[in-house]
């Protein structure tokens, strides 16, 4: 019974926090600026090849996969100043352009780099319950995907940046009257967007294949998480990722991973019919 | 009807018809609005233009092997879909990411149909139908969940673009012989193969159009009809209220538009000229792979429409046949590089052009023959 129990535990927190490290950065980038990031999967992927050449390099898996999320952040504010600046009255031409820069980044890296890279093994090895083998390493990304949660949450809500970023978020002009540079925080934010793409793919690069392709396995997760979360990241990100989670680890130990990816689609398709603005809107509404 | 406001430029203007309705009889009508405030060109030398296009379009075969006839024909299969796009998009106003799940789901349709029921008797004419059937079944669900939701237009990119991921990856692991419907293996990451093209009965044996002339031709009439067809759509007040709702879904709703039923009946025209593509393209090259739902698949409509020019119907469709002939080009010239190269287009596209490339330049004209006394 209870190795049963931890089996379906381990399955669940492995799903959640895929889902929550995978979408943060995403979820950032459209609660903030209302843009969704399709080029959010060759910022992991550029974490991921950031982190493994480090890692190769002789530099430490953790210093490593901080390197992924600085390059990618850094390259990520880059894109923001370059490009995504100018479209801020039009959202659906910022994510039409992201969708260029991503098919840019994904062909410039097969062209560069070629079609796979030398991978790093997952660290930590494993442990035994009941007869059944799991990954330590697995297990240290749910914790890391609550700390995640958490010092985004410091950040933003008692950080003196947070407050910034949420002012300017919430009434642009406001803030630029009250002195803030709009212009950087949203430069910023996307940067911070970026990074955290980058680390999710640091953090899962010693777990799967380097190939360019390798963001489009992360963007239907990423994506749905965030439509069913809606625009805020604790109240809606986090459940959905919670409840997602669910869905994706009963599905997948039902019927494999693919089933786990369809279930979640069939998911959002049914919650946007019901919760339009998604579980934040719902939650937010409901305090209104 | 009357008595809208103009929230929009065409959109006030266009309601406003000066004939009474009773005085002409219904054809009259549908051919009087090939021309029209949401589609430009009119007169007598856009149509003279028109008529010496498709003129030249109808003697290029004799000019040229069949070959590269039937690689012209392959152009023409695309500007379909292209074509819906530009109604669910620019005329709409809602971004659909995920056309090419309409594209592979009709054009699997045609293939399990015809590899269990052969060609004859013009088996692959009702194919084609139910396969395009099909894709506006797909639409239909779809778009319920998501206008009868209300959603935004971001999401419907991202749901749509989702759909399509997932029916690659779906297809994509389909390789085993346990997938399969009847006759027709599903054959995974290389797809299915070995599909009749689409055969015309013919007394005195069938026609079958093969990547050659009489393919080409098929698809140069069909292009046509449904381009008129389109204009003659957008003119009506169908596309006159899809304009409104684009310009304004609140002040549409209140003028006691449906907007929901509007933007749904939009979504599944384009999800049924996506799916007319995908058989197109299946019975062209009697083969369909998964790759046909994938990512980059799903990006090249959008870099089409963009680039030509979502909002008229016209530029979309000169758009997409100048990006499909430049993307070929560069697939032969310096294979690797034609993505980088449509994501450039695309953002620089996105960044100084955002009507779109030809649809500018279209203005560009029109305004240089108003002011210079020609008639607009």
């Amino acid at each position: 019974m209870l190795p049963t129990l931890f089996s379906f535990l381990y399955q669940f927190g492995d799903a959640f926090a895929f889902l929550v490290i995978a979408s943060m950065g995403l979820a950032i980038i459209f609660g903030m600026m209302g843009v969704i990031n399709l080029a959010h999967g060759e910022f992991i992927m550029c974490g991921a090849y950031t982190t493994v050449s480090l890692a190769q390099l002789g530099l430490p898996l953790p210093l490593a996969i901080a390197g992924g999320a600085v390059a990618a952040g850094l390259i990520g504010m880059l894109i923001e100043v370059t490009v995504i600046r100018h479209l801020y009255n039009r959202p659906l031409d910022s994510i039409v352009a992201t969708w260029g820069l991503s098919m840019i980044a994904t062909q410039g890296v097969l062209i560069v780099l070629g079609s796979t890279m030398q991978g790093v093994g997952t660290p930590l090895g494993s442990f035994t319950v009941g007869g059944f083998s799991y990954s330590t390493y697995r297990l240290v990304l749910m914790g890391i995907a609550v700390l995640l949660l958490a010092g985004l949450y410091l950040l933003f809500y008692h950080t003196r940046a947070g407050v910034i970023a949420r002012a300017t978020i919430q009434l642009p002009r406001m803030a630029r009257a009250m002195g803030v540079d709009t212009g950087r925080v949203y430069t910023l934010t996307f940067g911070l967007g970026a990074a955290l793409a980058g680390l999710a793919g640091g953090l899962y690069a010693p777990t799967m294949t380097l190939v360019p392709t390798m963001g489009a396995t992360f963007m239907v997760e990423s994506f749905v998480t965030v439509v069913i979360g809606g625009g805020d990241i604790f109240l809606g990100a986090a459940p959905a990722a919670a409840i997602l989670a669910v869905i994706r680890s009963g599905m997948t130990a039902w019927q494999g991973q693919l089933f786990g990816q369809i279930g979640l689609l069939i998911t959002v398709i049914i919650v946007i019919r019901v919760l339009p603005g998604g579980l934040s809107g719902w939650i937010l509404g409901g305090r209104k | 009807m009357n008595g809208q406001g103009n929230s929009g430029p065409g959109v006030g203007q266009s309601l406003i018809d000066a004939t009474p309705r009773q005085q002409r009889n219904t054809l009259a009508l549908w051919l009087s609005r090939l021309e029209g405030p949401q589609t430009m060109g009119r007169g007598r030398g856009f149509w003279i233009t028109l008529a010496l296009a498709v003129l030249a379009a109808a003697i290029y075969p004799l000019f040229v092997d069949g070959w590269t006839v039937g690689n012209t024909a392959y152009f023409l299969v695309w500007t379909f879909m292209a074509m819906g796009l530009g109604v669910i998009w620019g005329y709409a106003g809602s971004l659909s990411f995920g056309q090419t799940a309409f594209f592979g789901l009709a054009g699997y349709g045609y293939g399990v149909l015809t590899l269990n029921f052969g060609a004859a008797y013009g088996f692959t004419i009702l194919a084609l139908l139910l396969a395009v059937g099909l894709a506006v079944l797909l639409a239909v669900v779809l778009g319920y969940f998501m206008f009868y939701g209300r959603v935004q237009g971001v999401f419907i990119g991202i749901v749509t673009l989702s759909v399509t991921l997932v029916f690659q990856a779906f297809m994509a692991q389909t390789a085993g012989p346990e997938w399969a419907i009847g006759a027709a293996r599903l054959n995974g990451f290389n797809g299915m193969s070995g599909m009749p093209p689409l055969t015309i009965p013919w007394p005195g044996g069938d026609v079958l159009l093969y990547a050659d002339i009489a393919l080409y031709y098929v698809l140069l009439g069909l292009m046509l009809v449904v381009y008129l067809g389109l204009r003659m759509l957008l003119n009506a007040p169908f596309g006159n209220v899809l304009v409104a709702i684009r310009e304004n879904p609140e002040r549409a709703e209140m003028l006691g538009y449906d907007v929901r039923r509007y933007q749904l009946l939009a979504f599944v025209l384009g999800g049924a000229l996506a799916g007319l593509s995908g058989v197109l393209y299946t019975a062209w090259g009697q083969y369909i792979t998964p790759s046909s739902m994938g990512i980059t698949a799903a990006a090249l409509p959008v870099i089409w429409v963009a680039f030509g020019g979502r909002k008229d119907v016209t530029a979309t469709l000169i758009g997409t046949l100048a990006m499909i002939f430049l993307y070929q080009w560069l697939t032969i010239y310096g294979s690797q590089y034609a993505i980088v190269v449509m994501g450039v287009i695309l953002v620089l596209t996105v960044l100084f052009a955002p009507e779109g490339i030809v649809l500018s330049l279209m203005r560009r004209l029109s305004a240089r023959l108003t002011s210079a006394g020609g008639r607009p």
